[in-house]
């Protein structure tokens, strides 16, 4: 038998493949490349019109997708959806894959578009990846309500944005301000340095510090890589560089509960202020033992709440996702739908020793 | 036609090794019937018991799940009945993808990507065949490796960030369907390669090398076999088929990142060992590896619809696996002992 039969075999295969390929793609037209294809994307659901006083029918099949089932976040978030649900005596459903890859939240979708579900709330693990399923589901009937993280706008019918920008900028700036007392050296300790949430809200912070505060001088932001450790010994690093440090920030809950760590067994607890985004599970031990006064995080119950009956207005033809429409979400009360079909949830919520026993996430 | 033809012994001129290379390890079953009837069992017992299995879009969302699946489980099990492995396919659709989306980004047309990042998976599979074949390295060994390494350099050039702006055209292509059939255009290509793979496995001599190869290592090379240039030229079709899973990949989420089909490889081989390849090498066929595909994919659609939650799927997938892998064990241990009582 000859050495190289398969050699040859592939050899002649491969040509073939590549022939194919040639042929095929010659077909498809002469070149395509980035930025000359894209017409204009479906505008949602322009065509409708809304009727702000329909009923919310009974039995709506709400599904809740989120980026991964047991992640402690997207449960509590789910809780809220499945209260809203309740009050409107509709199904509620959660399904989710258990890694929360780009693509594995595809099946689901698909799944949901075939039963025929009424409404999907889902916060997207990547904002393309699930387009095309969503579509498919939309074009199937269901009404579709992204929060947390959102898809393409094209892809669904509204998003809920747990905050703004400005919203977790100012509070933060707020909560450290009141702490020192609005005039002292402040430091950030954020995650990584190309995390695009946290460089939006810190630009954000600097301005909103300067205009308000003159006093307060943030002198470095520095990064923990939203690890624990690293987050840690930058809190270490930061106390030893600025010996006259009154308060630090961490937009970022793995930073806010590693420094949190640090300041409780160290000297400078009660002396330099901490505040930041963070749980109130991490945060509960260093809100009783004095190391933390207050801090502050959007509430996912709250927002998985609101979802849900965003998703019934939408279902019941309340609303259509258009700008300028407006809703009632059960005991938040009425909301207003943004630019680009987004609704804010709020300002963030305040954690204290007081009200911190409240949650449970 | 039979895909499933029984693994001829080495095609030689009188150069077998003494004692004619007894049946060994594994090679117990032609289970590639039995899979396939079990396919067929669960999807007529499927049609009848989940409300919304049968229908022509949900017959084109399952296809659409088991694409990529199949389509690298293709070359993957001409390498498993070698008696080697290549775990590092999935990170090679991961660095694939990246790639393409990286060059995407950088303004070259879909048409020069294409071939380029087949020509990448080309040179991947290439490091993985020299490393086995040249080397000596254990298949398994190198392609643990390279399937962190892979996955490494994927996020080296994409890092976290995605890139989502293929033409609608393509992407849309990538999930359209055979007019109302709900069937994947790409089924087409695919069942091509099928057939192009089945005939070169079970009708060719190149075919029955690698089963020879499989049972028998040193046979084959006794045979006249060159059992390494072969191999090295499995794990390069093996990585070219990868890069062409990766491209598909990207179109039909429309979102090239590194993190691309993690974990992939995991389905790909359990297709193929619940399709009754034995993982020794040496046996099983293509018609039951694109049955255990189909079988994986269909009972997590069904068990999707009925809402199972997702943890209770992978126990399922698992326990299936296991049972496919021991059944022919016990079968093969039951049909030996009364074969072996009446000698006695």
């Amino acid at each position: 038998m000859s050495r190289s039969l398969l050699g040859r075999h592939l050899r002649g295969g491969l040509t073939g493949v590549a022939v194919a390929a040639l042929v095929l793609t010659t077909a498809a037209c002469g070149g395509t490349t980035r930025g000359e294809d894209e017409g204009s994307s479906s505008g949602g659901s322009a065509g409708a019109s809304a009727d702000p006083d329909a009923e919310i029918p009974a039995d709506l099949a709400v599904a809740f997708l989120p980026k991964q089932l047991n992640n402690p976040y997207f449960d509590v978030a789910a809780a809220g959806s499945e209260r809203a649900v309740g009050e409107i005596d509709g199904e509620f459903s959660q399904v989710g894959p258990s890694e929360a890859s780009a693509s594995s939240q595809v099946s689901y979708i698909n799944t949901l578009t075939q039963q025929g579900a009424d409404v999907i709330l889902t916060s997207a693990n990547d904002p393309n990846a699930i387009c095309s399923a969503l579509d498919q589901a939309r074009s199937g009937g269901a009404s579709v309500v992204t929060f947390d993280s959102d898809t393409a706008p094209e892809c669904r019918d509204v998003f809920i944005n747990q905050a703004t920008a400005d919203g977790i900028a100012q509070t933060q700036i707020d909560l450290m301000a009141e702490q020192i007392g609005g005039a002292g050296q402040v430091a950030i300790l954020s995650a990584t340095a190309n995390a695009t949430n946290q460089n939006a809200w810190i630009e954000l912070m600097q301005e909103y510090a300067a205009s308000e505060y003159p006093d307060m001088e943030i002198v470095t932001t520095v990064y923990g890589d939203d690890e624990d450790e690293k987050s840690f010994q930058e809190t270490q690093g930061l106390l030893q560089t600025y010996p006259d440090l009154k308060g630090i920030i961490s937009p970022t809950t793995v930073g806010i509960s590693a420094a949190a760590r640090y300041l409780s067994g160290s000297e400078y607890k009660g002396r330099v202020a901490l505040t930041g985004l963070g749980t109130p599970n991490q945060m509960r031990e260093f809100v009783q033992d004095g190391t933390v006064t207050a801090f502050a995080l959007w509430n996912p119950e709250d927002l998985g709440y609101l979802a849900a009956y965003t998703g019934a207005a939408l279902a019941a033809g309340q609303i259509t996702g258009a700008e300028g429409e407006t809703f009632e979400a059960g005991d938040l009360g009425e909301y207003e739908i943004g630019a680009d079909g987004v609704v804010v949830l709020g300002e963030p919520t305040v954690f204290n020793a007081e009200n911190i026993d409240d949650f449970d996430f | 036609m039979t895909v499933e033809t029984a693994p001829a012994p080495a095609p030689s001129g009188g150069a077998a090794p003494a004692g004619g290379a007894p049946a060994r390890r594994g090679r117990t079953l032609p289970s590639g019937s039995v899979i396939t009837t079990f396919l067929v069992l669960f999807l007529v017992i499927a049609a009848v018991s989940v409300e919304g299995f049968a229908s022509t879009r949900n017959a084109g969302f399952l296809l659409l799940d088991v694409v990529v699946i199949a389509l690298i489980a293709l070359p993957l099990t001409l390498v498993v009945v070698t008696g080697e492995i290549d775990l590092s396919v999935a990170s090679t659709v991961g660095l694939s993808s990246a790639v393409m989306g990286k060059l995407w980004f950088a303004g070259l047309p879909l048409e020069a990507i294409i071939p380029l990042v087949l020509v990448l998976g080309a040179v991947l599979g290439a490091v993985n065949g020299v490393l086995v074949t040249r080397l000596g390295l254990p298949s398994l060994a190198v392609t643990i490796g390279t399937l962190a390494l892979y996955r490494g350099l994927a996020f080296v050039v994409l890092g976290d960030q995605a890139v989502a702006d293929f033409p609608r055209a393509w992407t849309t292509w990538a999930i359209s369907s055979i007019g109302s059939t709900g069937i994947p255009v790409v089924v087409v290509p695919l069942v091509v390669l099928v057939l192009v793979t089945g005939v070169v496995l079970h009708a060719t001599p190149v075919g029955r090398s690698l089963y020879a190869m499989g049972n028998s290592e040193d046979a084959a090379r006794f045979s006249g076999i060159d059992v390494g240039r072969t191999k090295l030229w499995l794990f390069v079709v093996t990585g070219v088929v990868s890069a062409l899973g990766g491209v598909y990949w990207t179109l039909r989420y429309g979102s090239a990142r590194a993190d691309n089909a993690t974990g992939l490889e995991l389905q790909v081989i359990a297709a193929i060992l619940l399709g009754g390849v034995s993982i020794f090498g040496g046996s099983g066929g293509l018609l039951g590896v694109i049955a255990g595909a189909l079988l994986l994919g269909s009972v997590r659609n069904a068990l999707q619809l009925v809402n199972v939650p997702s943890d209770v799927l992978n126990i399922v997938t698992g326990v299936l696996l296991i049972t496919a892998v021991v059944a022919p064990q016990v079968a093969a241990r039951v049909k030996g002992r009364r074969r072996r009582r009446p000698a006695s």
